[in-house]
C-alpha cells in the first residue's frame, strides 16, 4: 500500500512541476509590498478578484485517483484461476477485512430503528415531546458539562442545529484560545507575504466548485481565508506520522537532491485536488469567525478527510470504503450489482465521487450535517460507504431499467432531495438479509 | 349536507356549496409569456383565449387595468389578478400614508403598544410636500445615510444613496434644467427614506427576502401566506464606504444581472428553507420564530392598513411579492410591496417554486369550484388572516385572547413537501420507515 501510495505521490508532484515550468511560475515567491497590501485590504473579499486562471488545471480529478486504485494489486496474494461465488466482481481487487451488515448494525447500534435519531424523529408529524425535546435537554447539558466524550456519544443521534456548531468544537477538542487566533493571524500574514503556486489551484478549485454552487457561493470569501491559510499551516504536517502518505518535496532553486535544501511544498504537505474546497464548504454554515472556521476544518481534515484521498489499509481509509460499498452491493443487492455491471456501469464509479468528496455538495446541507454528525460520532468514515449504497438500494428499481453508464449517472445524478437518516435506517436494520 | 362540527368558524368565503356551478371549461387570458402561462396551459380544463374573446379569467398587467378595468363588466363568477386600487398599497408614497394614519388610528384606539408594531417600516418623506418634515429629520439625525426612490417604478431604477443634503439640492438641479431626458421621473414622485446600515450580512453580503402573499378580498380581510420564497444576495461585499455603488446595495435581481460579476449560474438566490436552518444555526429557534412571527405582523398590519381604501371588488384576488430585509437585531423590515411580483425563473429552483406558487394560487381562486370553504391550507398556501387572525389549532377560534394561540403561518417552519409521497421518492421512505417503527 505504501508503495502505492508512493507512486502515486511521485505522479501528482510530477503534474504539479510540469505546469509550473509550463506556465513559468514559480512555486513559492515573496509578494512586492504594493502586492501585500492589496491583498490585505481585500482580504474579505478575495472573491471579486478574478485572476486569468484559464492555464491552471486541477492537480487531479477523483477520478484519476479512482483508476489508481482499481489497479491495485496485492502481490502476495493468490487469487486463484476458478471464480468461486466468493470472487469479488467489483473494481477494487484489494482483499481488506470490512464490516458486513450484522457487524455494522452491531457498530452503529444507535441508529437502529428503536433509537431515536434526528433527520427522522424530528420531521414535523413526529410530536417533539416523543424524543426532540428531551434530545435537546440532553444536549445542552452535555455542552455546560463540557464533557467531550459525551458529545461524542450523544452526538451519533444527531445534533440539534442550534447546538451542532458548538458541540463539534466540543468534539474536535477546539476552543479559542489567544494563542489560536494569534497562529490564523500568523498565516494569514504568510498569505500576505508569500504567493504559492498551489494558491492559483486553490482559487481555481474554488471558482469551479463551490461558487457555482446555489448555496455555497455565499460563502466563497471563507473558502478563500481558510484554504490559503491552511496551505501555509506547517503543523498540518503533523498528521503525516499516522498517514501512510508523505509530503512532497521540493527543493530550491538549483539545489535538486540536496537533503539540505528540500523544503516541503506546499508548506503543509497537501496538495489540493479538484473538489477540495468542498471540504470546508459546509463549516462555513456553522462557523462564522474565520480562526474558528480555520482550526475545526483543520481539525476535520487531520483526523478525517485525508484518509479520503490516500493510500492506505485503514478501516475508515478510501480503498476499504470502496470496498466495504461494492461488498454490500454485491452481498445485498447481487441482481443490481450484476445488472449495472453487465451494462458496464460498475457502481463504484458513480459513487467513488460522493465517498471522496463525504457526500458534500451532492446532498442538501442540513442533511450533510447530519451524516457528519455521525461521522464526529462514530470516528468513522465507513457511514459514507453504506449511504452510498443505501443510495443505490434505494433507486434500485429505476437503476434495473438504465441500460447504460449514462443512464445510470442520471438516475443518481440528483441527490439532494434524499434524506439520509432513513435511508441508512433502512438499508441498515430494516432490509431483509 | 352535513352540519360543521364548528358553527362559530367562518369559511372563506369562497365556495357556497352547490351555489357554484361546476364549468366544463375556464377560458383564461394573459399577456405574461413565462412561468405563468406554463401553469395555465397544463391545468385541466382551462383553455386560452386569444384576442376579444370572452373570458373567465384574466391575469393582466396592471396598465390595462388602469385603462379597463372601470367599463369592463365581468359575471359573477369571473375572476381578475388585481384590485382596481392597489397602488395603495404597493405605490410607496401612498403606502406610507395609509400606514402612518393606520398607526394614528391604532394608537387612538389601543393604545401606544400596539402603535409600536407598526414601526417596521423606515422613516419616510414624500417629495416635495414633506421636504420640510424631511429636511427636520435630517438635521436631528447627521451622518446617516437616506436613499431616494422613485415611487413607481421597479427594479431599482432611479434609486440612490446620499448623506448631504447638497446631494439632493443637486440632483434637483440636474433634473429640472434637462428638458430632453424625457424618461427622467418628475421630481415630486420620489420619496426619501432612511437607509437600514445595519443589515444583516451573510458571507459579507446584503441580501433581502421575497414572501408572497395572496389577498383574496379586503372586505372582509382574507389573505393566504405562502410557505416558501427566496432570499435575493447582492453579488458584493456590503460597505458603506461606497455609497455610489449600486451592487453593493440593491439587492434587486434585476440590478445585480447588470452587476460585472453577476454570474447567471449562480442565481444569487437562496430558498427560504436554507436561509432559516443558516440563521437557526447562528441564533437558534427561538430567535427564528420570533423573527417569522414579526414579519407576519408585517403582512397582517400593512393590509390592514390598506383595507378601508381598496375598492374590495369580489372579481379580484391578488398575488403580492414582499420585500423584507433583516437588520442585524433580527429585525425585519418592510422595503417594499410588489403587486407584479416577477414570475420569471431564473433557475430550475425558481421555475420550480413559482410553478408551485401559481398552482396554488389558482386551486385558492378556485375557478373549479372544488374547495370548501373551510380549508386552512391549500397546497403550500396558509389562511393567515380570515377577518381575524386564524389559530393552527383545530376547533374554535381562542377569542379570550389568552391560551396557546399559534398563528397557521408556517413561513418554511416544516418541511414544504409540495408533492404526495408516492413510491420512489423520500417522502414515502420515511413515511415507511416511521410505519416499520410503529409495528417494532
Amino acid at each position: 500500500m505504501r508503495k502505492a501510495q508512493g507512486s502515486w505521490e511521485k505522479r501528482i508532484l510530477k503534474s504539479l512541476n510540469s505546469m509550473c515550468t509550463e506556465l513559468s511560475i514559480p512555486l513559492a515567491r515573496k509578494r512586492p509590498v504594493g502586492e501585500q497590501k492589496e491583498l490585505l485590504n481585500k482580504w474579505n473579499e478575495m472573491g471579486t478578484d478574478e485572476p486569468d486562471l484559464s492555464l491552471f488545471r486541477p492537480v487531479y480529478a477523483p477520478k484519476d485517483f479512482l483508476e489508481v486504485l482499481i489497479n491495485l494489486r496485492n502481490p502476495n496474494y493468490e487469487n486463484g484461476d476458478s471464480l468461486s461465488f466468493r470472487t469479488h466482481l467489483g473494481l477494487i481487487q484489494v482483499p481488506l477485512k470490512v464490516k458486513d451488515i450484522p457487524e455494522l448494525k452491531e457498530f452503529f447500534v444507535e441508529l437502529g430503528l428503536t433509537t431515536g435519531q434526528l433527520g427522522i424523529d424530528d420531521s414535523t408529524q413526529v410530536p417533539p415531546e416523543l424524543f426532540e425535546n428531551e434530545h435537546v435537554r440532553i444536549g445542552q447539558k452535555v455542552l455546560a458539562e463540557q464533557d467531550s466524550a459525551a458529545a461524542q456519544q450523544y452526538i451519533r443521534q444527531g445534533s440539534p442545529t442550534a447546538l451542532r456548531a458548538e458541540l463539534w468544537a466540543l468534539i474536535l477538542n477546539i476552543s479559542s484560545q489567544p494563542e489560536d487566533i494569534l497562529y490564523y493571524e500568523q498565516l494569514k500574514t504568510n498569505v500576505i507575504q508569500h504567493d504559492l503556486l498551489v494558491d492559483s489551484l486553490i482559487y481555481k478549485d474554488v471558482k469551479l466548485t463551490a461558487s457555482n454552487d446555489d448555496y455555497y457561493f455565499v460563502f466563497e470569501d471563507y473558502l478563500y481565508q481558510v484554504l490559503l491559510c491552511f496551505s501555509r499551516d506547517t503543523s498540518v504536517l503533523g498528521h503525516f506520522a499516522y498517514n501512510s502518505a508523505s509530503p512532497p518535496k521540493s527543493y530550491i532553486r538549483g539545489k535538486l537532491g540536496l537533503e539540505e535544501y528540500a523544503v516541503f511544498y506546499p508548506p503543509n504537505g497537501v496538495i489540493p485536488f479538484h473538489g477540495f474546497s468542498m471540504y470546508v464548504a459546509p463549516l462555513c454554515f456553522l462557523y462564522h469567525e474565520p480562526s474558528k472556521l480555520y482550526q475545526i476544518f483543520r481539525e476535520m481534515y487531520v483526523r478525517f478527510f485525508f484518509r479520503l484521498h490516500s493510500i492506505s489499509s485503514h478501516p475508515s481509509g478510501i480503498v476499504s470504503l470502496c470496498l466495504l460499498f461494492e461488498t454490500l452491493l454485491q452481498t445485498y443487492l447481487p441482481q443490481l450489482f450484476y445488472h449495472l455491471r453487465e451494462i458496464g456501469a460498475q457502481p463504484l464509479r458513480i459513487s467513488f465521487k460522493w465517498m471522496v468528496r463525504a457526500f458534500s455538495g451532492y446532498l442538501a446541507t442540513d442533511q450533510l450535517l447530519l451524516l457528519w454528525d455521525r461521522i464526529l460520532g462514530y470516528n468513522s468514515l465507513e457511514i459514507l460507504a453504506v449511504l452510498a449504497a443505501a443510495v443505490f438500494a434505494f433507486r434500485a428499481v429505476n437503476l434495473m431499467e438504465v441500460t447504460s453508464l449514462a443512464a445510470a449517472e442520471a438516475v443518481l445524478a440528483d441527490l439532494s432531495t434524499l434524506k439520509v437518516m432513513p435511508l441508512l435506517q433502512i438499508f441498515l436494520f430494516a432490509t431483509v438479509t | 349536507m352535513s352540519r360543521p362540527k364548528n358553527q362559530n368558524y367562518k369559511g372563506h368565503g369562497l365556495s357556497k356549496g352547490k351555489e357554484r356551478e361546476q364549468r366544463a371549461s375556464i377560458r383564461f387570458k394573459t399577456t405574461l409569456m413565462n412561468t405563468l402561462m406554463d401553469v395555465l396551459r397544463h391545468r385541466p380544463g382551462w383553455v386560452e383565449v386569444k384576442d376579444e374573446g370572452e373570458w373567465d379569467f384574466y391575469w393582466c398587467d396592471v396598465s390595462w387595468l388602469r385603462e379597463n378595468f372601470d367599463h369592463t363588466y365581468m359575471d359573477e363568477h369571473v375572476r381578475i389578478s388585481h384590485f382596481r386600487n392597489h397602488y395603495e398599497l404597493t405605490r410607496k408614497n401612498y403606502m406610507v400614508k395609509n400606514l402612518k394614519r393606520f398607526r394614528k388610528q391604532l394608537e387612538r384606539e389601543a393604545g401606544k403598544l400596539e402603535a409600536a408594531k407598526c414601526d417596521f417600516f423606515p422613516k419616510t418623506f414624500e417629495m416635495p410636500c414633506e421636504y420640510h418634515l424631511f429636511v427636520e429629520e435630517f438635521r436631528k439625525n447627521p451622518g446617516i445615510t437616506w436613499i431616494m426612490k422613485p415611487v413607481a417604478r421597479s427594479q431599482g431604477k432611479g434609486i440612490f444613496l446620499f448623506r448631504r443634503l447638497k446631494d439632493i439640492m443637486d440632483w434637483r438641479k440636474d433634473a429640472r434644467s434637462s428638458d430632453d431626458q424625457k424618461d427622467e421621473i418628475p421630481v415630486e414622485n420620489y420619496v426619501a427614506q432612511r437607509y437600514i446600515e445595519n443589515p444583516y450580512l451573510i458571507g459579507g453580503r446584503k441580501f433581502d427576502l421575497r414572501v408572497y402573499v395572496l389577498v383574496m378580498s379586503y372586505i372582509p380581510l382574507r389573505a393566504w401566506l405562502y410557505r416558501d420564497g427566496f432570499a435575493r444576495f447582492s453579488n458584493t461585499r456590503f460597505t458603506l464606504s461606497s455609497i455610489d455603488d449600486q451592487y453593493v446595495h440593491l439587492t434587486n435581481v434585476a440590478v445585480q444581472k447588470t452587476s460585472p460579476d453577476y454570474h447567471p449560474k449562480k442565481g444569487c438566490k437562496w430558498m427560504l428553507q436554507r436561509f432559516r436552518q443558516y440563521l437557526a444555526s447562528k441564533h437558534g429557534p427561538e430567535a427564528v420564530e420570533t423573527l417569522f412571527s414579526d414579519m407576519d405582523n408585517i403582512f397582517v398590519k400593512s393590509l390592514q392598513s390598506v383595507q378601508k381604501v381598496i375598492i374590495s371588488d369580489k372579481h379580484c384576488f391578488e398575488l403580492y411579492g414582499y420585500d423584507i430585509l433583516i437588520d442585524q437585531t433580527l429585525k425585519p423590515w418592510l422595503l417594499e410591496v410588489n403587486a407584479s411580483p416577477s414570475l420569471t425563473a431564473s433557475s430550475q429552483e425558481d421555475y420550480e417554486l413559482k410553478t408551485c406558487l401559481l398552482e396554488d394560487t389558482l386551486h385558492v381562486v378556485d375557478m373549479e369550484a372544488r374547495l370548501t370553504g373551510r380549508e386552512k391550507r391549500v397546497g403550500g398556501f396558509d389562511l393567515m388572516w380570515n377577518d381575524g387572525p386564524v389559530s393552527r389549532e383545530e376547533g374554535p377560534p381562542d377569542l379570550s385572547g389568552m391560551g396557546n394561540f399559534v398563528a397557521n403561518t408556517h413561513l418554511v417552519g416544516c418541511f414544504l413537501n409540495l408533492k404526495r409521497p408516492w413510491i420512489g421518492t423520500p417522502g414515502w421512505l420515511s413515511w415507511l420507515s416511521s410505519c416499520l417503527r410503529l409495528r417494532s
